[in-house]
């Protein structure tokens, strides 16, 4: 269970340094006023912002556990790592690409250019049907290697955990719709820029997922943890 | 000694945050049903959460008609019986407490505690009602299926959960994970709502360390359930995938009847680390709103401002973070390398510190106070007796090698009964004689409400005190007949029977409850806005009971933290939040 773990350490460190900026040593009991014990922050974040964050947290800690799951299996003895198709690779570019796109959307969207907005979405929305396709295409190659999701434990991984990503990444399909949908219909500018906002943090976030997944499923974060463990053990540390 | 308005407070500046808009109701429809208003949900999340709790009530009573009465019934078989456990177990942990905490009491209260006009994001508020619903049907059809709903025990341990000779396992255990797994996506959609409004939607003055106890719990409880119910979610999928595609995530190889399965090279203690690292956060999920709650009762009917605000919301902070890492106490039989049992005992014996925080504060903040003995005090009192026998109990269990020895007995049975049923309970039941007036504009009845306290608190006791007792003498949990075990005299077969018989008793008292909650709809005395005179904003509101939005024009003002009770020098024994500050000035004499 260490993935999710260091997960959790990593949001409890998030959640300690904000609570400490939270007045929590104020002694509320003296203070009586209208301002209260704590100065408005000087950019308040829209709640759809906040919404996304927590949302994220969530979504991050389901990941975590299916990785920590694989993990804990992995490490038995009878474990049989099975070979990545290499449409993942390529796939992996296509999720860049949507990222990128999205990144350059938000770029325009900030500056009010709603014409790199729309056709970053457009790209995006493009590259990301590509990944999915590609996805697909991986899940055929795997089954006609013999690969089916009860063939073991490792592919059944591989099915499951490529499946919670994509099912994850139509769902970001669907924001991205209604991002296009604002863009449409002309919504007004705060409003398009916040929707591109979501959009592109949302998918940045998916990429950032898939790379995890990636290195977990191909066996290199393991390889990368076992040398530095030898690292370590070689110099005295452990 | 007269109060004389401070200049500079008390005209406050505007509201800083923005107005929402309120997606109004347009009909009936949009107003009872499909409603948008926080308040709405809540009560719908409430009486769906006690519609479910009295079906495992009902469940309770068939449990206990066999171990009281072996054979009496023909109707219970040991099939049955392990039906009736599980969906009790899960019904009430689930669908009853957390739902009704976070659903219903955390709905209602957090917008008008902080003085929001209603949760930030309201259209996926009222799905994550919807959705629940759907999950509370799903589990109720697993009754009506051919073989019934899953009788694999409320943890549904695999391999056991998905073999051919556990009852409901070819529907029931199916319907029980989509059931599980709908829940948790109903509760994400009202889960983030609960955190960003307590995060965005605060009213101007209302800081972090102002908010009172009761949203404080809430809002960590949900942070809590954020995280942890992702992991029971990946358990029920990777289940579901060994059940219905064949996987083997948690199947090892398994001979039945003579024959190999398919199925190989799981690990059924994956599972129990999935589950319990949803399992054992799911404890405070449950206990830090009562926790809160709690708290609130206890310093308005002493009227006296709450012991150590500080430190309480410090040990809610930290037993919620603690929490995360005890998991693995709950399979100390299971087999683990001694040194992670040594780890886990720690841990959770360590939370037994923030835990105690919390009572003495609770027993400083009655000490010398005016205690009135309203049924929501009786309730709140009778919640720190029982949890701290609970807790108690708990001491003995967190160790790896007393543990051993009662594990699987009714000793574990009845120390979590009174740690997180009964006690999580009678805080429910104190905080609906709270709050009642508040959502009816009503009291209820005051003598229905006494009795139903005193056989609700004693009863408790003379069930669960007793099955300490056959649980140490050895008797097991989960026999569905104990009769022909030698190890337990006679004496314990007349214990079990009279439990029982309590048990029928208690449950019946429950419907003078219901009764009074109905009766007094109509007919209970006039509660006026602020029955208590508590300080809380949810009490200050210009209509109750409130309306959609809350506060008519203005969003209130807060000047004051929450327990600005019994303030010496003070006109009343209570100072509001949202009253402006004052300066006390001696007058000559």
């Amino acid at each position: 269970m260490s993935a999710v773990l260091i997960f959790m350490a990593v949001l409890a460190l998030g959640a300690g340094w904000w609570l400490s900026r939270q007045g929590l040593l104020a002694k509320p009991w003296l203070q009586v006023d209208a301002a209260g014990t704590l100065a408005q922050s000087a950019e308040p974040r829209q709640p759809a912002q906040v919404g996304l964050g927590v949302f994220l947290a969530v979504v991050g800690s389901l990941f975590a556990l299916l990785i920590s799951a694989y993990v804990l299996r992995a490490e038995m003895t009878d474990w049989q790592a099975v070979p990545l198709p290499f449409i993942v690779w390529p796939n992996t570019l296509c999720l860049i690409v949507a990222s990128l796109a999205l990144e350059w959307a938000r770029a325009g969207a900030t500056r009010g250019n709603l014409g790199h907005a729309r056709a970053g979405a457009i790209v995006a929305s493009v590259a990301a049907l590509a990944f999915l396709a590609g996805q697909l295409a991986a899940w055929r190659m795997l089954a006609g290697g013999g690969y089916f999701v009860n063939s073991g434990p490792a592919v059944s991984f591989f099915y499951l955990m490529t499946a919670a990503h994509g099912l994850h990444v139509i769902g970001g399909m669907f924001a991205l719709a209604r991002t296009f949908e604002r863009i449409w219909r002309s919504d007004g500018t705060q409003r398009i820029r916040l929707s591109v906002e979501l959009a592109a943090t949302y998918w940045l976030f998916m990429l950032f997922v898939w790379v995890i997944l990636l290195l977990v499923l191909s066996g290199w974060a393991g390889e990368f943890l076992s040398i530095c463990g030898q690292i370590l053990s070689g110099s005295g540390l452990t | 000694m007269a109060d004389i308005p401070h200049e500079a407070s008390a005209s406050a500046p505007p509201a800083e945050i923005e107005e929402m808009e309120l997606p109004h109701a347009h009909g009936w429809w949009s107003t009872y049903v499909f409603s948008q208003d926080a308040k709405v949900i809540a009560v719908q999340y409430a009486a769906t959460a006690l519609a479910i709790g009295a079906v495992a009530l009902v469940l309770s009573w068939l449990i206990r008609l066999q171990l009281g009465f072996p054979g009496a019934v023909a109707f219970i078989d040991a099939e049955r019986y392990y039906q009736f456990i599980t969906m009790h177990g899960m019904i009430m942990v689930v669908y009853l407490l957390t739902a009704l905490f976070l659903g219903g009491f955390g709905n209602y209260l957090i917008p008008l505690m902080i003085g929001a006009r209603d949760m930030v994001f309201p259209y996926a508020n009222m799905l994550s009602f919807w959705v629940y619903l759907l999950a509370v049907l799903v589990l109720v059809a697993s009754f009506f299926v051919p073989g019934g709903p899953t009788g694999a025990g409320w943890t549904l341990y695999p391999p056991q959960a998905i073999l051919s000779n556990t009852p409901g396992q070819q529907f029931g255990i199916v319907l029980m994970l989509v059931s599980l797994i709908l829940f948790i996506a109903g509760f994400t959609m009202g889960g983030l709502n609960y955190t960003v409004t307590v995060l965005q939607a605060r009213t101007r003055g209302m800081t972090l360390m102002r908010m009172p106890l009761t949203v404080w719990g809430i809002f960590v409880a949900t942070i809590m359930a954020l995280l942890a119910f992702p992991a029971l979610f990946v358990a029920a999928v990777m289940m579901l995938f060994d059940k219905l595609l064949g996987t083997s995530f948690f199947m090892p190889t398994l001979v039945e009847f003579g024959e190999q399965l398919s199925y190989g090279g799981g690990s059924p203690i994956l599972f129990q680390h999935l589950f319990w690292f949803f399992g054992h956060p799911e404890v405070y999920i449950v206990a830090l709103p009562a926790f809160g709650i709690v708290s609130d009762l206890i310093s308005t009917h002493a009227r006296r401002n709450i012991f150590g605000y500080r430190m309480m919301v410090w040990a809610i902070v930290i037993i919620g973070a603690l929490s995360f890492i005890v998991w693995a106490h709950h399979m100390y039989v299971s087999g683990m390398h001694p040194y992670f049992g040594f780890f886990f005992a720690t841990t959770t014996l360590i939370i037994a510190v923030p835990t105690a925080i919390k009572v003495y504060n609770w027993v400083l903040t009655l000490w010398r106070g005016d205690i009135h003995f309203t049924p929501p005090m009786l309730f709140a009192l009778g919640f720190i007796v029982t949890f701290v026998n609970g807790g108690l109990s708990g001491l003995f269990l967190g160790n790896v090698v007393v543990d051993v020895p009662l594990s699987d007995t009714m000793f574990v049975v009845a120390h979590f009964h009174m740690v997180m049923g009964v006690a999580p309970i009678l805080v429910i039941f104190g905080a609906i004689y709270h709050w009642y007036p508040k959502v009816t504009g009503r009291m209820l009845d005051d003598a229905m409400a006494k009795f139903h306290f005193w056989v609700t608190f004693l009863g408790a006791y003379l069930i669960f005190f007793p099955m300490h007792y056959l649980g140490l003498m050895g008797a097991p949990r989960r026999y569905f007949e104990s009769s022909d075990i030698l190890l337990m005299p006679e004496s314990a077969h007349a214990l079990n029977a009279f439990i029982s018989i309590v048990a029928f008793i208690v449950g019946f008292a429950q419907i003078v409850f219901v009764f009074n909650l109905i009766w007094s709809r109509k007919h209970g005395k006039e509660a006026g806005g602020n029955p208590w005179r508590a300080t809380t904003l949810e009490w200050q509101t210009p209509e109750t009971p409130p309306g959609h939005g809350n506060w008519g024009k203005d969003l209130p003002v807060v000047y004051r933290w929450a327990y600005d009770y019994s303030v010496p020098g003070a006109a009343e024994d209570f100072i509001p939040q949202n009253q402006p500050a004052t300066v006390t000035r001696e007058t000559p004499a």
